[in-house]
C-alpha cells in the first residue's frame, strides 16, 4: 500500500514537472487578482490594509478553483482513471494522494507567496505569520472540497463555470474563518479560536472528502 | 419485520397509483390550511406592538423558509436512498424537489426583503440568516445545474445525489460560520423545544400556514414526480393503460 502511494506521488510530480506552465498559471492569476485591487480602489495604505484579508483570500479561492478544473481531466481522457477505479487499492486513498499533490503545487505555493502580497497590501509584519498559518490550514480544505466538484464534473465538456457554481458556496466557511482570523489579528485580538476552527474543518475535509471524491469519480467513469 | 413495502415503494407503478389516491387529499388540505391560515393571519391576528401590520408578511415568509430548508434535507435523504438502495423513485424525487426548493428559497428571500424595508429601513442587509438563505439558493442552483449538465439520466441522478449529500454535511458549518460572521435578524420564530414568545392568536395561524405550505409542497412534488414517472416509463404497459383510462 505504501509503495502504491509513493509511486502515485512520484507519477504526479513527474507529470507536473513536464508541464511547468500549468503549475505557474494559477499562481500568476493569484498575483494578478491581488494587484488589480490597488489599481481599482486606490493606493492608500490604510484602505489596502483593511481590505487585504478579503482580497488575498478571495484571490486564493479563485486561483484554487481555476487550478482544479483540469485536476482529473487528463486522467479521465487517457483512461488512467478507469484503471484507478478497477484497481484493488482503495480509490479514496489514491485520490487523497492526488489532491495532496495538487495542494502542494497550488495551495502551498500560494501560502509561500502570500507574505509578499501581504506586504504589498500594507499589512503590518506582525500579521503576516497569521496570514501564512490561516492559508496553510485553509488551502487544503479548498483543494479537497474543490476536488469533489472536479470529480462530479469530470466527464463534462463545460466544466469550468459549473465547477464554480458547485464549489464556491461550499468555500464560504473557510473564507469567513480565514478573513476573520486576519481581521482579529489586525485589531490585536487573539486568533487561536479561528485557527482551531480552521484546523477542525481541515481534519473533517481530509477524512470525509476523499469518499465523496471517489464516489464522484466512480459515477463519472461509469458513464 | 416485512420489507415488502420498501420494495413496493421503489416501484413507479405503485407510486403512481398511491400518489393519485393521496393527491386530492393533500390538495384539499393545502387549500383549506392556506385559506384559513392566511385569512386569519392577515385580517384577524392582532397587530404587532412594534411593527404594526407589516409583520403580517411573516405568514408567507416563515413557512417558505421552513419548506426551503427542509426540502434541501429531503434532497440529501433521497440522495442516500438513491445511492444505497438504487431506488429509481428517489432519483425522481431528487430531481423534482430541487426546483421547488429553489422557488421556496426565492420566496423566502423576496418576502424577507419586502419585510426588511419597513423594519430595518433597507431591502437587503448582510445579516447572517439572510446570507445563509442566499447561500442555500446557490446550493439549490448547483444541484439543478449539475443535473441539467449531465445528459445521461442515471449518471445525473447519482451525481446530484452526491452533491446534495456533500451540501447537507456543509449546511451546519455554513450556517454557524455565517452566524458568527454577523447577526441582526430576530431569533427564530418557532423552536421545537420552547414555547413561542408570540401570543396564541398570532402563532396559531402561522402554524396553519406552515402546515399548508408543507401540504402545497407535497402536492406540487407529487404532480411533478407523477409526470416524470410517466415520461420515464412511457414504454411500459401500465403507463399506456393509465393514459387510456384518463382519456
Amino acid at each position: 500500500m505504501r509503495r502504491i502511494i509513493w509511486l502515485l506521488f512520484c507519477r504526479e510530480w513527474r507529470l507536473a514537472w513536464r508541464r511547468p506552465g500549468d503549475l505557474l498559471n494559477p499562481l500568476v492569476f493569484f498575483a494578478l487578482v491581488v494587484s488589480l485591487f490597488p489599481l481599482a480602489v486606490g493606493p492608500e495604505p490604510s484602505m489596502l490594509r483593511a481590505m487585504a484579508p478579503g482580497v488575498i483570500w478571495v484571490a486564493a479561492l479563485l486561483a484554487t478553483l481555476l487550478s482544479l478544473d483540469g485536476l482529473f481531466r487528463s486522467d479521465y481522457e487517457d483512461g488512467s482513471l478507469e484503471q484507478w477505479v478497477l484497481s484493488p487499492h482503495p480509490l479514496e486513498l489514491m485520490v487523497l494522494v492526488k489532491v495532496l499533490h495538487h495542494w502542494m503545487v497550488s495551495g502551498l505555493a500560494m501560502v509561500l507567496l502570500a507574505p509578499l502580497f501581504g506586504m504589498m497590501l500594507a499589512l503590518p509584519a506582525s500579521v503576516l505569520p497569521v496570514l501564512v498559518l490561516t492559508l496553510l490550514l485553509g488551502t487544503p480544505i479548498l483543494s479537497l472540497l474543490g476536488a469533489v466538484g472536479a470529480a462530479l464534473t469530470v466527464g463534462l465538456k463545460s466544466g469550468g463555470v459549473l465547477l464554480a457554481l458547485l464549489i464556491l458556496p461550499l468555500y464560504i466557511p473557510v473564507l469567513i474563518l480565514g478573513t476573520g482570523a486576519m481581521d482579529a489579528a489586525l485589531q490585536g485580538m487573539p486568533v487561536i479560536g479561528f485557527m482551531l476552527w480552521l484546523g477542525c474543518l481541515a481534519v473533517l475535509a481530509i477524512t470525509l472528502a476523499p469518499f465523496a471524491i471517489a464516489a464522484g469519480l466512480r459515477i463519472g467513469v461509469s458513464e | 419485520m416485512k420489507w415488502t413495502f420498501f420494495h413496493k415503494l421503489g416501484s413507479p407503478k405503485w407510486f403512481y397509483d398511491i400518489s393519485g389516491r393521496w393527491l386530492p387529499w393533500f390538495a384539499a388540505a393545502s387549500v383549506l390550511l392556506l385559506a384559513v391560515g392566511s385569512v386569519w393571519g392577515l385580517f384577524f391576528a392582532p397587530q404587532d406592538y412594534q411593527q404594526g401590520n407589516s409583520f403580517r408578511i411573516i405568514y408567507i415568509h416563515v413557512p417558505a423558509a421552513f419548506v426551503a430548508q427542509s426540502c434541501y434535507i429531503m434532497l440529501a435523504v433521497a440522495g442516500v436512498v438513491s445511492l444505497v438502495w438504487r431506488m429509481k423513485l428517489a432519483d425522481v424525487a431528487l430531481k423534482c424537489a430541487a426546483p421547488i426548493g429553489a422557488w421556496m428559497t426565492f420566496v423566502a428571500l423576496l418576502t424577507g426583503a419586502i419585510w426588511g424595508k419597513p423594519t430595518w429601513g433597507t431591502y437587503w442587509v448582510w445579516d447572517a440568516r439572510l446570507t445563509s438563505m442566499l447561500i442555500l439558493l446557490f446550493l439549490y442552483f448547483g444541484v439543478i445545474a449539475l443535473g441539467q449538465a449531465i445528459s445521461n439520466r442515471d449518471t445525473a441522478a447519482k451525481a446530484t445525489a452526491v452533491l446534495a449529500i456533500v451540501g447537507t454535511v456543509n449546511i451546519p458549518i455554513i450556517k454557524y460560520s455565517v452566524n458568527w460572521w454577523n447577526t441582526l435578524h430576530q431569533p427564530a420564530t418557532f423552536k421545537l423545544t420552547e414555547k413561542p414568545a408570540m401570543p396564541v392568536e398570532m402563532w396559531l395561524p402561522l402554524l396553519l400556514m406552515v402546515l399548508g405550505f408543507y401540504a402545497l409542497f407535497t402536492v406540487s412534488l407529487f404532480m411533478r414526480m407523477r409526470l416524470e414517472v410517466l415520461q420515464r416509463e412511457h414504454k411500459t404497459r401500465w403507463v399506456r393503460e393509465a393514459l387510456e383510462k384518463m382519456s
